[in-house]
């Protein structure tokens, strides 16, 4: 805990230790790394001020002009204004509809991840703490929610209960808590060996106390950190779901379903309608992957 | 004479906060030769692991080693590339750290990773290494050693992860061990054992050790020489016979007039009044000024350089006890 | 012994292993051999008067911790009783049951484990008094203070975490933190094996202060001979789960009855001698999860007999106030 602490010993963590700092230090100068969070700043800050920005308000069907569909990209709509990205088919901006669909999808995934975590660290808390049958039980169900493919439980819940975005979150929950579960569960047994909880059992504090104030602060950083990464996770399956149509419903697009729109298209030669979403969406996980990893691994060597 | 093992030569490192940096090791001078055991005695908190640290480069911010040199065969150790002291540590210079925890992963076995810090310096088979291993917890006085290997770190008693420890510094028989408080948890007969083996490992193959702990009495029984240290620094240097018995430091002397065994039982320890400065807290001159008996007002000011009597014998003191001195 | 203050009666805790694959699959098919079970506590009688210190001394592994821990309440026993006050602890529910959790305090082994790294020290002593209500909340930081003055830290140290302390600092931490409850009974696993000797002295000190002034009794776990010897009204010498000697400190360190209690008087460590060559361990040290049969020191004592190997001896009054067990005390009509 201390910065002695995170430092390598002769057995085991010997090995991995100045690796990871060496890693570490490399991470830090590398100009990907540094590219990466302004890259995600920037797609945060458009995605927050969409509405501001765009040049068109893509949700408002009145707006459009059906005689601007399928331009390309720089070419000038009816309306006088440059449609930089071009248009698709219902002659919605590009660039306003990315803006937006951006929204979209980041609003998915933090939303869900939010959810799956809260849900998980319970799950997992609660099954460390009190082992025996519990403990039992919650690893079950999440065994058996990790031994399916996500997306397959997704589209089979979002096929029964229908398209929308509180779907599409609800699904993510339900299929990303398991992971969380799980990852908690393993933090807080190594945990709950340690003296200073044995201290707590001494003092006669309630269960719900020793895991709140003990086992929830010293165990949850290794899941926060990972619950980062998941965050792409949680986009791509939204995406995922959205293109094969399951996902957001049409009248609120995300970037997946931008794709899954403009997909038709691609063997027409109109790729803008395809393509600057499906790029907007990669340069999001891509950015979002790498701050989460670097977030992991200086996690794993800092203290509190 | 032969040249020294480790030479360390002005160590100085510092803890930074957002008050500024704070010197838990503070100017201090080492010298092993091959062979040769070394106490290293100290006040709680007075840099003793810190340094240990610091000879093997494992300070990370918001620690900082900020001058001196480690000289390791004369080999810099502050220069040395992460990837050399890699090499270095776990098998020419072994640490078994305080916190037995801290070594041990908690959801690896004991032989899963006793076996990595063979495999990382030794090419083997696994066979091999798990054998190796099993006869060094033999050897540290932990029975059925097969069964013992397959445990995990929790299931061990706190003196028992001890004693993994210490088989794991012996496993690659190194040059140096350097041992921060390895015997404190464990009872005597089983601390003899892990004595016999460090003396025996240091006769055979001329392993040096750095042995640091606050019993006074391993130390006498132990080493060939003995350092005390007091914040930060080392007040009092020599062989065993020269500081124990003629301590020439008055924080020495207060170390050794607070054994329970210099009193009746049940009686009240003598002991040395106040507590350690800090770190952020240092006076200006001498350190233990404010708790010594025989302090002089220079003391206040100015802080005493190291006074070398004959035969290696060096202690910081302006008023030192005098020579004549019995305990 | 009715009207002990604190009872250990045949007290026993077992740790079972986890089976192997191999065991399991033998046992699904119904024929395998149980699991192997660590016997850590293998029955101890013990018995405390109110304001007494009695030193638990014994080899590392021979569980010293385990029994403070169930005698604190923090496990349960797999076996036996715990007795305060003339009540097993068992029976006691709701208040009752807080009381003889707080009036049993404990102090840990290690300072690196037993406080939480996230709470600031001022946090980790007030805790108890803060959750359960001890004190109305305005006084909390009043009773933190004097705790932690109590203990010799500086108050300045309220709002820091524990990983800026050294150990020793941090054991006192921990002490703090035990008194701030106003424990009756204080089972000190190893408390200052942690700390150097002028703060060991301190602390001894401190701890034969807060015994009179507070009246307190201590279970008082240590391998440090000299420091038990210092502080123990009574002595008891443990190996592999069990007690093999009980008495009076000083009849224990001048005449020890047990071979193993003999064994550890003599290895013991002092600053007088220089140079020691020391002795490797004779003969084979038991396991606790496979313990020798009869008497479990047999494989390391020099004076074992036939009988040894065979005949466990049972913990025997010798002479008044003193028991063993070792046949050699044993007249021989067992
Ligand atoms: N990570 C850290 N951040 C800030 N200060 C630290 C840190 N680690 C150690 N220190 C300070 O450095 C000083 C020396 O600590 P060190 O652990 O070396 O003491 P020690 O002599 O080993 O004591 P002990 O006998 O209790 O183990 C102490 O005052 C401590 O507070
Ligand atoms: N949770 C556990 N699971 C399995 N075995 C355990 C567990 N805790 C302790 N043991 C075993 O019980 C025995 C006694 O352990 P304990 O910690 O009580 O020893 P101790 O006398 O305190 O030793 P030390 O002096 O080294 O602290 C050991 O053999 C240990 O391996
Ligand atoms: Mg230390
Ligand atoms: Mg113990």
């Amino acid at each position: 805990m201390n910065s002695l602490k995170a430092m390598p010993a002769t057995v085991g963590a010997d090995a991995d230790t100045p690796l990871r700092r060496q890693v570490l230090r490399r991470i830090r100068s590398r100009p990907t790394t540094r590219g990466a969070m302004i890259l995600l700043a920037i797609l945060l800050l458009l995605a927050l001020l969409a509405p501001f920005i765009a040049p068109q308000n893509p949700h408002d069907l009145g707006s459009l002009s059906v005689m601007d569909n399928r331009l390309e990209p720089g070419s000038q709509g009816m309306t006088g204004i440059t449609y930089w990205l071009g248009t698709d088919a219902q002659g919605r901006d590009m660039l306003s509809a990315i803006l937006y669909g951006l929204r979209t999808s980041l609003l998915v995934g933090l939303t869900s991840t939010v959810g799956a975590l809260l849900i998980g660290v319970f799950a997992g808390l609660v099954a460390a703490q009190f082992g025996g049958a519990v403990d039992a039980a919650i690893m079950r169900v999440v065994d058996f929610m990790l031994g399916f493919p996500s997306i397959l439980i997704a589209l089979v819940l979002l096929a029964s209960i229908g398209r929308g975005i509180d779907k599409v979150i609800v699904a993510i929950i339900l299929v990303q808590w398991a992971q969380y579960a799980r990852l908690m569960r393993a933090a807080a047994l190594v945990e709950r060996r340690k003296e200073y909880i044995e201290a707590a059992v001494n003092f006669g504090l309630p269960t719900r106390h020793i895991m709140l104030a003990h086992l929830l602060p010293n165990s949850i950083g290794s899941v926060l950190v990972v619950s980062t990464i998941s965050i792409a996770g949680a986009i791509t399956l939204e995406a995922t779901l959205s293109f094969l149509g399951v996902g957001v419903p049409v009248t609120q697009p995300s970037l997946g379903l931008l794709i899954a729109n403009g997909f038709e298209f691609l063997l027409s030669g109109e790729y803008w309608i395809a393509a600057f979403p499906g790029i907007a969406l990669v340069l999001l996980i891509m950015s979002l992957n790498l701050v989460g990893e670097r977030l992991r691994r200086s996690f794993n060597v800092r203290g509190p | 004479m032969t040249s020294p093992l480790l030479e360390v030569r002005g160590l100085k490192t510092v803890f930074h906060d957002l008050a500024g940096a704070w010197p838990a090791v503070d100017g201090v001078d080492i010298v092993v030769q091959p062979g040769e055991i070394v106490g290293l005695v100290g006040e709680s908190g007075s840099g003793k692991s810190v340094t240990g640290f610091s000879l093997v480069q494992l300070i990370d911010a918001p620690g900082e080693i900020v001058a001196g040199d480690v000289l390791f065969k004369g080999e810099d150790l502050r220069r040395a590339s992460e990837e050399r002291l890699r090499d270095l540590r776990g098998d020419r210079i072994a640490m078994i750290f305080q916190d037995p925890l801290m070594t041990l992963n908690p959801v690896l076995t004991i032989g899963e990773q006793m076996c990595e810090a063979i495999l990382e310096h030794r090419s083997c088979s696994r066979q091999e290494a798990l054998k190796k291993s099993s006869l060094a917890l033999s050897r540290v006085g932990i029975s059925s050693p097969d069964a013992r290997l397959r445990q995990y770190p929790h299931e061990f008693s706190g003196g028992m992860r001890q004693r993994v420890a210490i088989a794991t510094a012996l496993l690659n028989e190194p040059d140096l061990i350097i041992a921060d408080e390895p015997t404190t948890a464990l009872d005597v007969t089983i601390q003899s054992q892990i004595l016999f083996e460090v003396q025996k490992l240091s006769r055979e193959t001329g392993t040096a050790v750095l042995w640091i702990t606050h019993d006074l009495a391993v130390v006498a029984e132990l080493a060939d020489r003995v350092a005390v240290m007091y914040a930060g620094r080392i007040v009092e240097a020599g062989t065993v016979d020269d500081v124990l018995d003629r301590p020439r430091h008055p924080y020495t002397l207060g170390l050794l007039g607070s054994s329970a065994a210099t009193v009746a039982p049940g009686e009240r320890l003598k002991q040395i009044s106040g507590t350690a400065p800090s770190i952020n807290a240092r006076p200006s001159g001498c350190p233990f000024c404010p708790r010594c008996e025989r302090a002089l007002p220079l003391c206040a000011e100015v802080d005493p350089l190291p006074q070398l009597t004959s035969h290696e014998h060096s202690y910081r003191c302006h008023n030192p006890v005098s020579e004549s001195h019995a305990s | 012994m009715n009207g002990s203050f604190f009872e250990l009666r045949d007290v026993k805790k077992h740790f079972r292993g986890k089976p192997t694959i191999a065991q399991r699959i033998l046992a699904a098919t119904g024929n395998a051999p149980p699991p192997p079970v660590l016997k850590a506590v293998d029955g101890v009688d013990l018995s405390l008067n109110k304001g007494e210190v009695l030193g638990l001394v014994g080899e590392s592994g021979c569980g010293k911790s385990t029994l403070a821990r169930v005698a604190t309440g923090i496990t349960k026993p797999s076996g036996g009783n715990v007795v305060y006050e003339g009540r097993p602890v068992a029976d006691l529910h709701g208040k009752e049951r807080l009381n003889y959790l707080l009036k049993v305090q404990m102090v840990f082994q290690d300072p690196y484990a037993s406080l939480n790294p996230r709470m600031r020290v001022g946090k980790i002593v007030g805790e108890a008094l803060r959750v359960h209500g001890l004190l109305p909340k305005s006084e909390i930081d009043a009773a933190v203070d004097r705790s932690l003055t109590e203990v010799g830290l500086d108050l300045a140290y309220r709002d820091r975490y524990p990983h800026q302390f050294s150990g020793g600092q941090r054991q006192r931490i921990g002490i703090a933190r035990a008194l701030a409850v106003k424990p009756e009974f204080l089972v000190c696993d190893e408390p200052v094996s942690a700390l150097d000797v002028s703060i060991q002295a301190q602390v001894i000190n401190l701890f034969m202060d807060i015994r009179e002034k507070h009246g307190l009794t201590y279970l008082f776990v240590s391998h440090d001979l000299g420091v038990v010897r210092h502080i123990s009204d009574r002595v008891a010498i443990m190996y592999l789960g069990r007690i093999v000697e009980v008495g009076s400190a000083s009849a224990i360190f001048s005449t020890p009855a047990h071979p193993y209690s003999a064994a550890l008087i003599a290895a013991s460590p002092s600053t007088a001698r220089r140079k020691r060559a020391f002795q490797p361990l004779k003969g084979e040290l038991p396991s606790p999860l496979a313990p020798p049969g009869g008497c479990p020191f047999h494989p390391r004592c020099e004076h074992a007999m036939a009988k040894c190997r065979e005949v466990r001896p049972i913990l025997k009054q010798i002479a008044p106030g003193r028991s063993a067990a070792c046949h050699l005390h044993h007249s021989d009509n067992t």
